[in-house]
C-alpha cells in the first residue's frame, strides 16, 4: 500500500445534497460546538458516498469549511485511512482480502485472477470501465476465506471458478449474488453434527 | 518541591516538568529530535529513552510527566541498547548523502549517530523514495531525510499560525508536505529549516554556498524592524552568507522573520561602493575628494536654514548622534527622521516605546490594537501576541481592519469615533477595558498619522492613568513604531517640532524650500524633487540614490559596530561582522571628512566618544540590553484637536520595506509569490 494520490482531473464544485446535508446537520449533532471537527471521518463517508465513491479536493476543502478546520488536517485524515478513495474508482469497486486467513485460503490466485480480468494494476479502471479493484488487510471474515467485497457486500468461501463467475458477471454489469459460494447459510457450518444432541460444525 | 533521582542524584523541580526537563536541570543531556521546548509534545523520535525503576520498559522522558519519588538511569546499558535500536530505526530509510547535505556540521542525527549509530546497517531492503516538495522560495527539501519528526508541523499550527503543513498517508509512506505543495503563507516559514533535526528541510538561498565550521559567527541585533531581533551573522571572508536567530527569550525567543533572515543577500547587491556624482544629468563616478569637496561648496554658500537633513530607518545610534552634530556645526535645525508625519510627542519617553514590553505581553489578559497591523510592521512582536492568544485565549479587539494576523480578533469599530466612545466611558468596550488586570493598547505609526493622533495618545494616556493600568508594575500603553531607529533617534531628539506648523520640517519639504537635502541613509522618504541638491549617503542604490546629485558610501548595519533602541526602548548592540565594501566608510568618518574639509577641526567626531554620549543621552536608560526604567508622569490638562475620520492601516509592502530587503532577491521571489496568490485568490491557501 503505497501513499494515495489525489487524482488529476478534479471537479471544480462540491457541495452536499439535500439529503447528505441533513445527515450532516444530524452528525454534527453528537458532537459539542467546539469539537466540531471530530466529525469529519463521517463527513468524508457521506462525501465519497455522493461523489461515486470517491473523495475529489473540492470535498475536503467543502468539509474543512463546514468544520471550520484547516484544509490540510481534512487532507491528511483522508490520506491516512485506506478506505477513502482519492481517485475514481469503477462502478463495480473489488476489494480482495489478502490478510494471513485469506491468503492461506488461496487468496493470491483471486489477485491474479483480478490482474487478469480487471486490470494489471490496483485502482486501475478495467477496459469495460465498470470496475476496479485493490488489496485490502483483513475485513472481518476469516471464517469464510478467502473473501473479497464488492461495493457493499461481501462475496465468500471463493476458488477460482466461482471467483471467475463474479468477476465476469461484473464485466457484463449484471453481478451475481452476494453470499456464502458453497451454500452457507450466513457463516454456519456445512455439515451439522451432532453429538451428545448438540450441534457442532 | 518534589524530588526525583537521576543517575543516583536527588534533585527537585518544578511540578508539571517532564522526565526529561527534569534531567537537563540535573545536567544530564537526554538525546531528542522530536521534542523541542517552545513546541507541544509530540513523542514520536523514540530517542529519549530512558530507564525508570519499577518499568519493564524504556520510557519516552519528553513525554512522561516527572513525578515525587522517580529513579531514573539514563546511562545503563539498557538505555544505551534502548537507543541504538531506535537511532537503527530511524537511519533505516535515511539517505547516507550527509556529503552532500547542507544540514552537515550542524546535524542532530549526524551528531548523535555519533554516539548511538551501528556501523553497519542490518536492512537488506531498499531504502523509501520520497519525492521532492514544493515549499515556496526559501525552503529547500529533500523528504527521503525526513525522520518524522513532525515539528515543521508543530511549528506552523502553534507558532506561526498557519496551518498549512501537515503528515499525509500512514505509516512507512507517512510524507510531510504542506496542503497541495503551495509555498507557506507565514512571516516565520524559514524556522522550520533551524528546527528540522536532519537535511529534510533547508534553506534554499544558502543551498551549497558554505559548511558551517568555516564561517564566522557574529552575534547581533536585527535592523529590518524595530523588534531588534537577535540574530547570528554567519560570514564567509567579507560576504554575509546567513543570519540564523540568537535565543532570547526578552524578543524573539528562538525565531526570526524571513526577512530578517534572508534579507542578507541585498547586502552584496546594489552596492554603493564608491562616491557618485551627476554631471549632465548622469551619475559618474568619483572620489572622495571631489565629492566632500562639491558637498563643502554648497553648504558654504548656502544659508543653513536651507539645508535639511533626514535620517532612515536603519541608522544606528552613533552615526545619527554624530549626524546631530554635524548639523550644529553647520547651524542647521532641519533634521528629521519620521517617513511620515505621524505624532510623536518626544517629551515622555513612555510616550514612544512598546512600554509593556514583548515578554510582558504574555501576561496581558486582554489586548487592544489601534490602526497597527504587527503582522507586518512587528512580526515576531506579532508572534508573541498568538502565543499569548494560543496559550490562554486572551480577547484582542482592533480598530481598524489590519487582515489576517494568525489569530481571531474582534474589530470594535473603523473610526475614531469608536475611539472617542471608549475614551469617554461610553462604549460597551469601556467596561471590558476598564475591568481587566492587565491589558495592552497597541498603537501604530498609522494611527498616529490621523489628525487626531495627539487626542489617541493623550486620551489613552489618560484613561488608562485614571484607570490605573499606568504603574510600576504594569504599563498597558505602548506605541508601535516600525523601524529599528525610530525610538533611539525619538531618544536623541532628532525631531522637528510640530508646533510651529509652517516651519516644520515636511512643511518646508512639501514647499521645496530646501536648497540642500542631506539624506542619511533614507529611502522611504516622499520627496517631490525641485531643485534642491540632494546628497545621499547610504548603502544601498535605492529610492534615495535615484534622485540624489552627490552619493556618499557608507556601511551597511553588518559592517560596523553601533547601538540600537528596539521598540520597547531597550538599547542593544549591532557588531561589525564584515568590511564595508570598496571605498564606502561608516557614517561618522565621512562626516569627519566633510568636517576637516570645513575646517572645523576642533569639531572632529571619536566613536568611543559619540557611544558615551548616545549612552548618557538616552533617557531613563538602566543597562545594555535591559528595559529602560520606569518613570512616572503627571497628566497634562489638554484638549487636543480631534477629528472624526476613518482609521486606515497602511498596507505595508512586507519584503520590500527597506533598502536592504529591496535590493535582495529572495526577497522579490517572496513577494512574486504572494502577489501572484492574492491575484488568484487564496481559495487554494
Amino acid at each position: 500500500m503505497s501513499l494515495k494520490k489525489v487524482h488529476d482531473e478534479q471537479p471544480k464544485e462540491f457541495k452536499f445534497s439535500n439529503e447528505n446535508s441533513k445527515k450532516a446537520e444530524e452528525i454534527l449533532k453528537k458532537y459539542p460546538e467546539n469539537n466540531k471537527k471530530s466529525a469529519v471521518m463521517p463527513f468524508l463517508y457521506l462525501a465519497q458516498r455522493q461523489n461515486n465513491n470517491w473523495i475529489p479536493l473540492a470535498a475536503m476543502k467543502y468539509i474543512a469549511n463546514f468544520l471550520s478546520m484547516p484544509y490540510i488536517s481534512v487532507y491528511e485524515v483522508a490520506t491516512f485511512y485506506t478506505m477513502y478513495n482519492l481517485a475514481p474508482v469503477g462502478k463495480h469497486f473489488i476489494q480482495v482480502c489478502t490478510t494471513t486467513p485469506c491468503l492461506i485460503r488461496g487468496a493470491d490466485k483471486i489477485v491474479k485472477l483480478c490482474k487478469e480480468k480487471i486490470s494489471p494494476k490496483q485502482n486501475e479502471l478495467s477496459k469495460s470501465g465498470n470496475c476496479s479493484w485493490m488489496e485490502v488487510e483483513c475485513l472481518g471474515a476469516c471464517v469464510s476465506a478467502p473473501m473479497i467485497q464488492i461495493n457493499d457486500d461481501y462475496y465468500e468461501d471463493l476458488d477460482e471458478k466461482s471467483t471467475k463467475n463474479i468477476l465476469d458477471s461484473l464485466i457484463e454489469d449484471k453481478p451475481l449474488k452476494p453470499g456464502s459460494y458453497r451454500g452457507r447459510a450466513n457463516t454456519s457450518p456445512e455439515k451439522k453434527q451432532t453429538i451428545n444432541g448438540e450441534n457442532h460444525a | 518541591m518534589p524530588k526525583i533521582t537521576i543517575n543516583g542524584k536527588e534533585i527537585e523541580f518544578e511540578k508539571g516538568m517532564t522526565v526529561l526537563q527534569a534531567c537537563e536541570l540535573a545536567d544530564v543531556e537526554i538525546p531528542r529530535f522530536c521534542y523541542h521546548e517552545k513546541l507541544s509534545i509530540a513523542g514520536n523520535c523514540r530517542m529519549c529513552l530512558v530507564e525508570m525503576e519499577k518499568s519493564a520498559k524504556p520510557i519516552a522522558s519528553c513525554a512522561m510527566p516527572a513525578a515525587e519519588g522517580m529513579n531514573i538511569k539514563t546511562n545503563t546499558p539498557f538505555v544505551e541498547k534502548a537507543r541504538k535500536g531506535v537511532m537503527e530505526f530511524l537511519l533505516a530509510n535515511h539517505p547516507l548523502d550527509c556529503p552532500v547535505c547542507d544540514q552537515g556540521g550542524e546535524c542532530d542525527l549526524q551528531d548523535q549517530s555519533m554516539y548511538y549509530g551501528v556501523d553497519k546497517s542490518r536492512f537488506v531492503e531498499n531504502k523509501r523514495q520520497v519525492k521532492e516538495k514544493y515549499m515556496g522560495p526559501l525552503i529547500k527539501t529533500q523528504m527521503t531525510r525526513c525522520i518524522h519528526c513532525t515539528r515543521c508541523v508543530r511549528f506552523a499550527t502553534e507558532v506561526a499560525g498557519v496551518p498549512e503543513i501537515g503528515a499525509i498517508g500512514r505509516g512507512e509512506n507517512m510524507e510531510i508536505t504542506t496542503y497541495l505543495e503551495k509555498a507557506m503563507d507565514s512571516e516565520l516559514s524559514a524556522n522550520v529549516i533551524d528546527l528540522c533535526p536532519v537535511g529534510a528541510l533547508t534553506s534554499k538561498p544558502y543551498a551549497f554556498e558554505a559548511r558551517p565550521w568555516e564561517l564566522k559567527k557574529t552575534e547581533s541585533v536585527d535592523v529590518m524592524d524595530a523588534v531588534g531581533s537577535n540574530i547570528r551573522v554567519d560570514t564567509y571572508n567579507w560576504e554575509v552568507k546567513r543570519i540564523l536567530p540568537r535565543l532570547n527569550n526578552d524578543i524573539n525567543e528562538e525565531w526570526i522573520s524571513d526577512k530578517t533572515r534572508y534579507s542578507c543577500d541585498g547586502l552584496l547587491k546594489q552596492r554603493l561602493d564608491v562616491p557618485y556624482i551627476k554631471k549632465n544629468n548622469k551619475l559618474q563616478k568619483s572620489n572622495w575628494d571631489e565629492a566632500v569637496s562639491i558637498l563643502v561648496e554648497k553648504i558654504k554658500t548656502l544659508n543653513p536654514d536651507e539645508i535639511g537633513g533626514h535620517i532612515g530607518d536603519m541608522i544606528n545610534l552613533e552615526n545619527a548622534l554624530s549626524f546631530k552634530k554635524f548639523f550644529s556645526v553647520i547651524k542647521s535645525n532641519n533634521l528629521e527622521f519620521r517617513e511620515k508625519n505621524f505624532f510623536i510627542d518626544p517629551s515622555e519617553k513612555s510616550n514612544y516605546i512598546f512600554n509593556s514590553s514583548i515578554k510582558g505581553i504574555e501576561q496581558s489578559d486582554l489586548i487592544l490594537l489601534i490602526g497597527t497591523n504587527p503582522r507586518h510592521e512587528a512580526t515576531m512582536l506579532n508572534a508573541r501576541i498568538r502565543k499569548v492568544f494560543a496559550q490562554k485565549k486572551v480577547p484582542i479587539y482592533s480598530i481598524g481592519n489590519p487582515g489576517d494576523l494568525t489569530y481571531d480578533y474582534t474589530i470594535i469599530g473603523n473610526n475614531t469615533d469608536d475611539i472617542k466612545k471608549i475614551l469617554s466611558n461610553e462604549s460597551n468596550f469601556s467596561k471590558i477595558l476598564s475591568s481587566s488586570k492587565k491589558p495592552v493598547i497597541i498603537i501604530g505609526e498609522s494611527a498616529l498619522e490621523l489628525k487626531s493622533g495627539k487626542y489617541l495618545i493623550e486620551g489613552f494616556k489618560k484613561f488608562l492613568k485614571n484607570n490605573n493600568f499606568i504603574n510600576k508594575d504594569w504599563n498597558a500603553f505602548n506605541f508601535l513604531p516600525q523601524n529599528a531607529s525610530t525610538v533611539g533617534l525619538i531618544d536623541l531628539k532628532i525631531i522637528s517640532k510640530d508646533e510651529d506648523k509652517r516651519n516644520s520640517f515636511f512643511e518646508k519639504l512639501k514647499n521645496n524650500q530646501f536648497k540642500l537635502l542631506y539624506l542619511l541613509g533614507s529611502d522611504n522618504l516622499e520627496i517631490k524633487k525641485n531643485n534642491e541638491f540632494i546628497v545621499y549617503q547610504g548603502s544601498h542604490g535605492d529610492r534615495g540614490a535615484e534622485i540624489a546629485d552627490l552619493i556618499l558610501p557608507s556601511a551597511a548595519f553588518t559592517e560596523q559596530n553601533g547601538l540600537y533602541e528596539n521598540l520597547e526602548g531597550r538599547v542593544q548592540e549591532c557588531k561589525k561582522a564584515s568590511y564595508p565594501i570598496g571605498e564606502a566608510l561608516e557614517d561618522w568618518k565621512i562626516l569627519n571628512l566633510i568636517l576637516k574639509a570645513l575646517g572645523k577641526n576642533e569639531n572632529l567626531l571619536n566613536f568611543d566618544s559619540l557611544r558615551k554620549e548616545v549612552l548618557k543621552s538616552i533617557p531613563n536608560f538602566s543597562k545594555l540590553n535591559e528595559l529602560p526604567n520606569f518613570k512616572d508622569f503627571e497628566l497634562i490638562d489638554t484638549s487636543p484637536y480631534f477629528e472624526s475620520e476613518e482609521v486606515d492601516i497602511k498596507e505595508l509592502d512586507y519584503f520590500f520595506t527597506n533598502a536592504i530587503s529591496r535590493a535582495s532577491k529572495t526577497m522579490s521571489e517572496c513577494r512574486q509569490i504572494k502577489h501572484n496568490s492574492k491575484k488568484t485568490g487564496t481559495d487554494n491557501l
